[in-house]
């Protein structure tokens, strides 16, 4: 009997392995053809928070690999899309995914900064194979231990603050500013930013920080001195909207200076008393719903025909798009040429200089890392829709805001106590 | 042992081992190279991992009869401990130390974590016990989330490789496989020995009933927090792994979706037993990678919701449960007529 057994139990456990055998090898990639296809990868959060930033960016790289006829140097792109949720680790098992079971060639992505970094980390690991950034924006994806097989397009979140600073001193003659902002890295990054510029100018700043989702900003907004001159306000989303209400409704009237992403679709469709004070404010970053350029109305009159499309594309379809540009422009210098283990490609794709698709110059330093344009924009009023317009263009900033790297490096990461602002001597 | 052999778990054991030690010489005879690379480390080699996590998990809850949300946090002390210390981790916080001082440190403070999650919660049960882990999880989320001093906040603390083992790099996947695979063989077996020792059975005695076993002498608080501390020391040498294998920690790891993705595996694995822990983690793997290529990229989470809401829903005990259920199915057919069975329970 107990033969019988055992004989029953092999023959289920032999019969199991056949299974797994034959799910494994239907799973075998057919053979790679004489003109196989490039394979390109890509990795964005189509879930969680930022899903509709995600699905923005492949709105946009979508667009572009169309234009191409999904091929280049007669090969045929073939697109493999990954989804991940602003989290580290499911990005960097996305990537290994796409990499070493899809055997991608060029993997574009990911969308935020945690994630950033991590591909960064893991690109460093490979041979022959290039990761370009999607709309990732945390500066140590580039700034401190780079990886050769990474590449970053766009601009990062303290960049995005460049001619802010200096507007806010000088132009308006602001002497010193409170700031209010989000306790955690992106704000950092772009308070940093701000501060730089602004105390080196000779401006004061005081700091109020609270964490991300805070709904009650009554005792911070009863905080801020009078001796303020205006309000840097580095918040995002609903954190963003909840305390221009609570300003508001306290019958605030200070000029508001915004973050990068104080002035998104949330704010601006969003009715109730911040509007009063939203008209007119002045923010910076890579781009603006209105920018006085032949390439951005280009841009827009073609994203705007993608099915899905927003009225105006997200900053997450500009700079993925960006990014996707130079992926797509190095193809085609190397004519779809791969070989020698990416090394000719990455060599070129290095190399490139192009218009993004906000009209910004964008070329790559050492690190790899853009140096781009940045726009000064302020909200209008235009058919009775608020939109963010550029009205300034600071040309050319590089990751460390023109500081030699060493000096910017010694400054140390953007925290709540290391602000950047640092008198001029 | 040979007897054991032939019982029908020993031949099963016996099986299933063989072919995890041949795993890496059969997989490329299914596959590509670079594919069976990919399966060996990111499939088998993290459901590994995350496996000995969900054991943890598993652990107290078959034998302690206590479901705690806190094992991934504790996991990730171990993870943070390592990265904070070990040599080479970017940016480096303390650093100096290699990885035979780093791992030790990180599962120690994983069991110290432990007991005090245990020393918290001592007096809790069921969905109390839930609640008060699960916030403590959240909160360890928050600190480390908002902690640039320590822990980096969001970004976290990256390039924690690993160590090499007799003289090759950890990042290989045969090492990874095979470093993963004895630590989670030897954690299953001390899991096993541990459950038939005085202390396993005093633990099962507090399961079914705390206060008969308090009026028997025994001290259930001690017991509780202790066994707490042994599933700190399972989930905290998983946590090292997984930080290794993910070159890093960041809080993500530790958040509140990698913290309800172990009880996930714990549960479409089957809470009966520890092995449920490792086929619901390779389940978890498998889906969590291919469900995007099976299914509507934009929704492939409903499948992956859909796959476990089967399984919970065809046995609500996990994937263990529906081998002992089609085991009994398979006997009653074969004895149809032995109608002397009907009144038993089935398994």
């Amino acid at each position: 009997m107990s033969i019988r057994l055992s004989r029953r139990y092999a023959l289920k456990g032999a019969g199991a392995l056949a299974v797994t055998a034959a799910a494994g090898a239907s799973l075998k990639s057919p053979a790679i053809a004489q003109n196989a296809p490039i394979r390109i990868g890509s990795v964005a959060t189509l879930e969680g928070p930022f899903a509709t930033g995600g699905q923005d960016g492949y709105r946009a790289m979508e667009m572009l690999f169309q234009a191409e006829n999904m091929t280049i140097g007669g090969r045929r792109i073939e697109w493999i899309r990954e989804s991940s949720n602003a989290q580290a680790d499911v990005a960097l098992a996305r990537a290994r995914k796409l990499i070493e079971q899809d055997n991608v060639d060029i993997i574009i992505g990911p969308l935020s900064g945690a994630e950033g970094i991590a591909m960064k980390d893991y690109s460093a690991t490979l041979t022959g194979k290039t990761i370009v950034n999607g709309s990732s924006g945390a500066a140590d994806t580039t700034l401190r231990n780079p990886s050769r097989n990474f590449f970053r397009f766009n601009t990062d979140g303290t960049q995005w603050m460049a001619g802010l600073g200096n507007y806010v001193r000088r132009t308006l003659n602001v002497s010193e500013v409170t700031v209010v902002a989000g306790d955690y890295a992106f704000p950092y990054a772009q308070v940093f930013g701000f501060s730089l510029e602004f105390c080196r100018a000779g401006g004061r700043a005081n700091y109020l920080w609270s964490p991300l989702g805070t709904t009650d900003f009554a005792s911070q907004i009863a905080q801020i001195p009078r001796s303020s001159g205006a309000l840097v306000v580095v918040h995002g989303g609903t954190d963003g909207l909840a305390f221009m209400t609570q300003y508001a409704q306290a019958g605030g009237n200070l000029p508001i200076i915004g973050g990068s992403i104080m002035a998104d679709q949330t704010m601006l469709s969003a009715r109730g008393p911040h509007r009063r004070l939203m008209v007119g404010m002045v923010a910076a970053g890579p781009m603006a719903d209105v920018i006085d350029d032949p390439n951005w109305t280009d841009f827009v009159a073609r994203y705007r025909r993608m099915p899905g499309a927003f009225p105006s594309p997200s900053i997450h379809a500009v700079n993925f798009a960006t990014n996707t540009m130079a992926v797509i422009r190095a193809l085609k210098e190397v004519n779809g040429d791969l070989s020698g283990n990416q090394a000719n490609f990455q060599r070129v794709l290095a190399a490139q200089k192009f218009k993004a698709p906000t009209g910004a110059d964008v070329s790559l330093d050492h690190n790899r890392q853009a140096i781009s344009d940045i726009f000064l924009t302020r909200i209008e009023e235009r058919n009775n829709q608020p939109m963010t317009v550029a009205f300034q263009r600071a040309t050319q900033i590089n990751q460390t805001l023109g500081t030699p790297e060493a000096a910017f490096l010694a400054l140390g990461a953007p925290s709540r106590t290391n602000t950047g602002c640092i008198a001029a001597s | 042992m040979i007897a054991w052999l032939r019982t029908p778990v020993g031949m099963w054991s016996t099986i299933v081992l063989g072919a995890l030690l041949c795993l890496p010489a059969i997989l490329p005879e299914l596959m590509p190279e670079n594919q069976a690379r990919f399966w060996l480390a990111n499939i088998f080699g993290r459901a590994i991992i995350y496996g000995i996590i969900a054991m943890s998990l598993t652990f107290l809850a078959t034998y302690g009869g206590f479901v705690s949300l806190a094992q991934m946090s504790l996991a990730g002390v171990a993870g943070y401990v390592v990265a904070v210390t070990v040599n080479g981790a970017v940016p480096s916080i303390v650093g100096g130390l290699s990885y035979l001082t780093a791992i030790p440190l990180g599962v120690f403070a994983a069991v110290a974590a432990a007991l005090f999650v245990g020393l918290v919660s001592v007096r809790t049960r069921d969905i109390y016990l839930l609640m008060i882990t699960l916030a403590l999880a959240m909160g360890f989320f928050r600190f480390v989330e908002t902690n640039i001093a320590w822990f980096n906040g969001y970004e976290g603390i990256r390039n924690v490789l690993g160590p090499t083992v007799f003289g090759l790099p950890f990042r290989d996947p045969h090492v990874l496989y095979y470093v993963s695979l004895a630590t989670a063989i030897s954690l299953y077996a001390g899991v096993l020995y541990l459950v038939r020792s005085p202390f396993g059975l005093v633990l099962q005695g507090i399961r079914d009933n705390p206060r008969r076993i308090a009026a028997l002498g025994y001290n259930v608080a001690h017991h509780r927090i202790a066994a707490f501390g042994v599933a700190g020391f399972i989930a905290g040498c998983g946590g090292v792994l997984a930080t290794i294998y993910n070159i890093g920690i960041s809080p993500g790891s530790v958040g509140l979706s990698a913290t309800v993705n172990v009880l996930i595996m714990s549960v479409i694995g089957g809470l009966g037993h520890p092995i449920g822990a490792f086929i619901g983690s390779l389940i978890f793997a498998f889906f969590d990678t291919f469900a995007a290529s099976i299914y509507d990229r934009n929704r492939f989470n409903t499948l992956i919701g859909v796959v476990f809401l089967i399984i919970v829903l065809v046995s609500p005990d996990g994937v263990i449960g529906f081998a002992k259920r089609a085991r009994a199915f398979a006997k009653e057919k074969a004895a149809p007529k032995d109608w002397s069975r009907q009144g038993s329970k089935p398994g």
